[in-house]
């Protein structure tokens, strides 16, 4: 048989069973919240396969053509061959539009998924020890999706990146010391010289790619290795993993939702316009762009800018700019103190136990008010990119609008947090909170008038609050024969020794083995057998 | 099958029949799609349409897995222990002993030892040269001057001279010195505020003739053009975070986060009535930097 040729073929070389069959019967806890991260990766993988399709009709070049192309309002007019090769992916390539806008959406849900993914992380404490490092990758990760978008976001030379990339190149030339040697480097001279395009694009599509691969890979082994975090929860102890096993049910799930996720990215891309760089025209230094508005990602920056006020140092002979402040600065410290936080919690809490068990966030409401508080900030900066709009749509004035948000960008956050602290305190000493709810009755009398009242309660069982598996649940290890094999006799001519081997490798006492798939049932089974008897019972399938 | 069954695994099909008509549906409309896609794109493509088969290919595809693997096959729960991630103590020892063994076993020579270091040390440091040096020429003096020069004349975008008569009380245009049209660093935006000469700080009476001023159009925030004038308030407004500018008083700035004024060019009208830069900036244009002072 094919198969049993295949494996015998590659264990003979790698040696593979026992790490493939372990990978095999791999549990994995389930709860909504750890999909986040597994959109983040698929986001990853369909923009690796959008961008490579973009790649090869993209010329990242800012010569100078005159565009000839299908787009007719622009017809005849100076355009760089990045422009005109955009337009011609946009309006020619077959399938080019659905491509680039697929790449384009792809982007920013795989940054809002990481976003979303750092929260879960954050706020259900599973940064602990041992997952700190797991977290820095993590942060490195977010940081090169962030940058990674922006350099793509530029490529097109268009008026609204081009003048984003103007203020990129101010934002390198604020840093102490250093930064106009750095920006020189960087742009290859001044401002705008001919080597952005070209420049942005080797790492937008090959180095930062690459590193962006390099890290996600040792997150994931590491996730592996590691295991995943499980919430609190009928039998879930600190030592051990509920949930479903990696084959067949966790691959089934994981892989359709890939295709779940590629599939609402496709119909973005196909019907929500994003990116319509025609109607922006041809990135021209001196040309003013109405409305600027960076991807969503980088809006928190462009409201630090906006809100930050007219002040820069000049001391010694020296400037500090302003922009150092919130487009250097803030960002320093908001990545440095992202990457630092387990550590710091560490700090604070002295706790240097393992955690494999998450916190409910309102169980820990310092961290909770705390993280709320925090992204309170980066939402309230987030809205300040867009002073000018909201001043224009409720006909406020500029003034009045940018002192609101500078007021409000300290007035929030502690708001937030207070509310998050009171509610989790609240909310941690209602008994049953998040568990069931009580049905309301509606009932109507004999008169038409209506009447509620609420269903009897539910007694909280035991059932309900978390605890130990009851003793007399017995654990069913498949391997240790209390269960039978059925064995095709294929494997079994081949391979009684190996079997025995491994039958005897695999046997570790319970619980500590750590190698078999153990089965709570449904409900206890008290009778059930305990012996352990070695009897395989072969099942004949010679149909090869 | 050649696979080792665990027979605990493979007992119920949780739900049976529903289940599989279900993802046999989802399935066969993937199909349906991708053939559909396939139409699509020979006769030409349609985007929209593209990306609704495409939903309905993937989604197909996506669902049916989903289900399959969430209803036809058994969910546990199973529980599985974890293996304790760290070493015994005794590995650990053996590990530093190993590491031990080799650094004793380098140390006796010490000194090639750091030898090695100097020569990788020298061939890193020396790999900046390529890898930064070659990226672009130093500051110098790139940032503390523009292309503008003493009686540069003075064109707009389309290349034309710039005249007495080019501007109505009110009007704008951006102008660059003739021999760089369209300069990223030498844009300059011109107002025209009066029909008399005009002040706008004292030691600048001559920069203004006949109501004419020139600024740098570069904003002095991070760099964006500041090209929206408001004629009532005599302001300049930069769209990229709102800065502006109060161009009576030369462009001082009185709002948003620009720290500095626009600064201006001094210009004059030659005999021909042709508008002239005086000199260049007297001061660096656009945003600041460290060797700035
Ligand atoms: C790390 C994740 C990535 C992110 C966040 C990202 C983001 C972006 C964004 C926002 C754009 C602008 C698209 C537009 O025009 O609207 C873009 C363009 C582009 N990307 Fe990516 N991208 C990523 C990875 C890649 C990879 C791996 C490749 C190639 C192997 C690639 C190739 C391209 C090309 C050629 C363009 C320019 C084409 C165009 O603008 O139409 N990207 N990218
Ligand atoms: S660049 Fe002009 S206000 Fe920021």
């Amino acid at each position: 048989m094919i198969v049993t040729q295949a494996t015998d073929w590659f264990d003979e070389r790698l040696g593979i069973a026992k790490f493939t069959r372990k990978s095999l019967n791999k549990i994995f806890p389930d709860h909504w919240s750890f999909m986040l991260g597994e959109i983040a990766m698929y986001s990853f993988v369909i923009l690796l396969f959008t961008g490579v399709f973009l790649t090869l009709f993209f010329v990242p070049s800012s010569k100078d053509v005159i565009y000839n192309g299908a787009y007719a309002p622009l017809r005849g007019t100076k355009v760089s061959e990045a422009f005109a090769s955009t337009l011609n992916i946009s309006f020619s390539v077959r399938a080019g539009l659905v491509m680039r806008q697929m790449h384009h959406w792809a982007a920013n849900v795989f940054i809002a998924a990481i976003v979303v993914h750092v929260c879960r992380v954050f706020f259900t404490g599973a940064f602990r020890k041992p997952r700190e490092i797991n977290w820095l990758v993590g942060t490195g990760l977010l940081v090169l999706a962030i940058v990674n978008g922006f350099l793509g976001y530029s490529l097109p030379d268009d008026l609204i990146s081009g003048t984003g990339i103007r203020i990129a190149f101010s934002i390198v030339l604020s840093v102490p010391v250093v930064g106009s040697y750095l920006a020189f480097l960087l742009f290859g001279g001044n401002f705008p010289g001919n080597s952005i395009i070209p420049r942005f694009y080797s790492l937008h599509i090959l180095i930062i790619p690459a590193l962006i691969v390099g890290l996600l890979s040792a997150h994931l082994a590491i996730m592996w290795h590691q295991k995943h975090t499980q919430f609190k929860g009928k039998g879930k102890t600190d030592r051990n993993v509920v949930g479903v096993a990696m084959w067949p049910a966790y691959a089934f799930q994981a892989g359709g939702f890939f295709f779940v996720t590629a599939a609402v990215i496709a119909i973005l891309g196909g019907l929500v316009q994003i990116n319509p760089i025609w109607l922006y025209g041809q990135y021209v230094p001196y040309r003013v762009s109405y409305a600027v508005q960076p991807d969503w990602y980088m809006g928190w920056l462009d409201g630090a800018l906006r809100l930050m006020p007219s002040w820069e140092i000049q001391a010694f002979g020296h400037m500090i700019p302003n922009v150092f402040f919130p487009a250097v600065l803030l960002p320093g410290i908001t990545f440095t103190l992202l990457g630092a936080w387990p550590f710091i919690e560490k700090k604070i809490t002295k706790d240097n136990l393992e955690h494999n068990l998450l916190d409910n966030p309102r169980d820990v409401p310092w961290r909770t008010s705390l993280g709320v508080g925090i992204l309170a900030f980066y939402v309230v900066l987030f809205f300040a990119s867009s002073t000018d709009v909201l001043a224009n749509s409720f006909s406020l004035s500029l003034n009045f609008v940018l002192w609101a948000f500078r007021i409000l960008l300290f007035v929030v956050p502690p708001a937030a947090a207070y509310i998050a602290y009171k509610l989790s305190v609240e909310a941690s000493e209602v008994p049953g909170i998040g568990r069931r709810k009580r049905a309301l009755i509606i009932s109507r009398s004999e008169e038409g008038a209506f009447s509620t009242s609420e269903s009897a309660p539910r007694s909280i069982s035991h059932e309900e609050v978390i605890e130990e598996l009851p003793e007399e649940v017995k654990y069913h290890n498949v391997l240790d024969g209390t269960e039978e094999y059925v064995m095709p006799s294929a494997v079994s001519a081949v391979s009684t020794v190996i079997n025995n081997v491994s039958v005897d490798v695999d046997l570790g006492p319970l619980p500590s083995g750590g190698t078999g798939v153990y089965q709570i049932p449904r409900s206890p089974r008290g009778s059930a057998p305990n012996g352990r008897s070695n009897e395989q019972e072969q099942q004949g399938d010679l149909d090869d | 099958m050649t696979q080792l069954h665990e027979s605990a695994a493979v007992d119920a099909a949780p739900k049976g029949k529903g289940a599989e008509v279900f993802v046999g549906i989802c399935f066969l409309l993937s199909v349906l799609a991708t053939i559909g896609l396939a139409v699509t794109y020979w006769v030409g493509g349609q985007p929209q349409v593209e990306g609704i088969l495409l939903f309905v290919t993937l989604g197909g595809i996506g669902i049916g897995m989903v289900a399959w693997g969430k209803y036809l096959v058994p969910q546990g729960p199973f529980v599985q222990e974890r293996e304790v991630l760290k070493s015994e103590i005794v590995e650990r020892q053996a590990m530093l002993a190993s590491l031990d063994r080799g650094q004793k076993q380098l140390g006796r020579r010490s000194f090639l030892g750091k030898m090695l270091g100097a020569s990788i040390g020298l061939f890193g440091a020396i790999n900046l040269f390529p890898f930064l040096r070659s990226l672009g020429p130093v500051p110098k003096k790139a940032l503390t001057t523009t292309p503008w020069k003493k009686d540069a004349l003075i064109v707009g975008p389309d290349g034309r001279v710039v005249t007495t008569s080019t501007l109505e009380v009110g009007g704008v245009l951006t102008v660059f010195p003739s021999y760089d049209v369209g300069g990223a660093i030498s844009q300059t935006i011109l107002v025209r505020v009066a029909n008399e000469n005009w002040t706008t700080r004292p030691g600048r009476e001559t920069w203004g003739p006949q109501g004419y001023l020139a600024f740098s159009k570069i904003c002095t925030h991070a760099g964006c053009p500041v090209g929206l004038y408001q004629e009532l308030t005599q302001q300049l407004l930069c769209p990229c975070h709102q800065s502006l500018f109060d161009v009576l008083t030369g462009a001082t700035q009185v709002f948003g986060p620009a720290p500095r004024p626009l600064p201006q060019l001094p210009i004059y009208f030659d005999a021909n009535g042709n508008l002239r830069a005086q000199s260049g900036y007297l001061e660096p244009v656009g945003p600041g930097y460290w060797e700035r002072g």
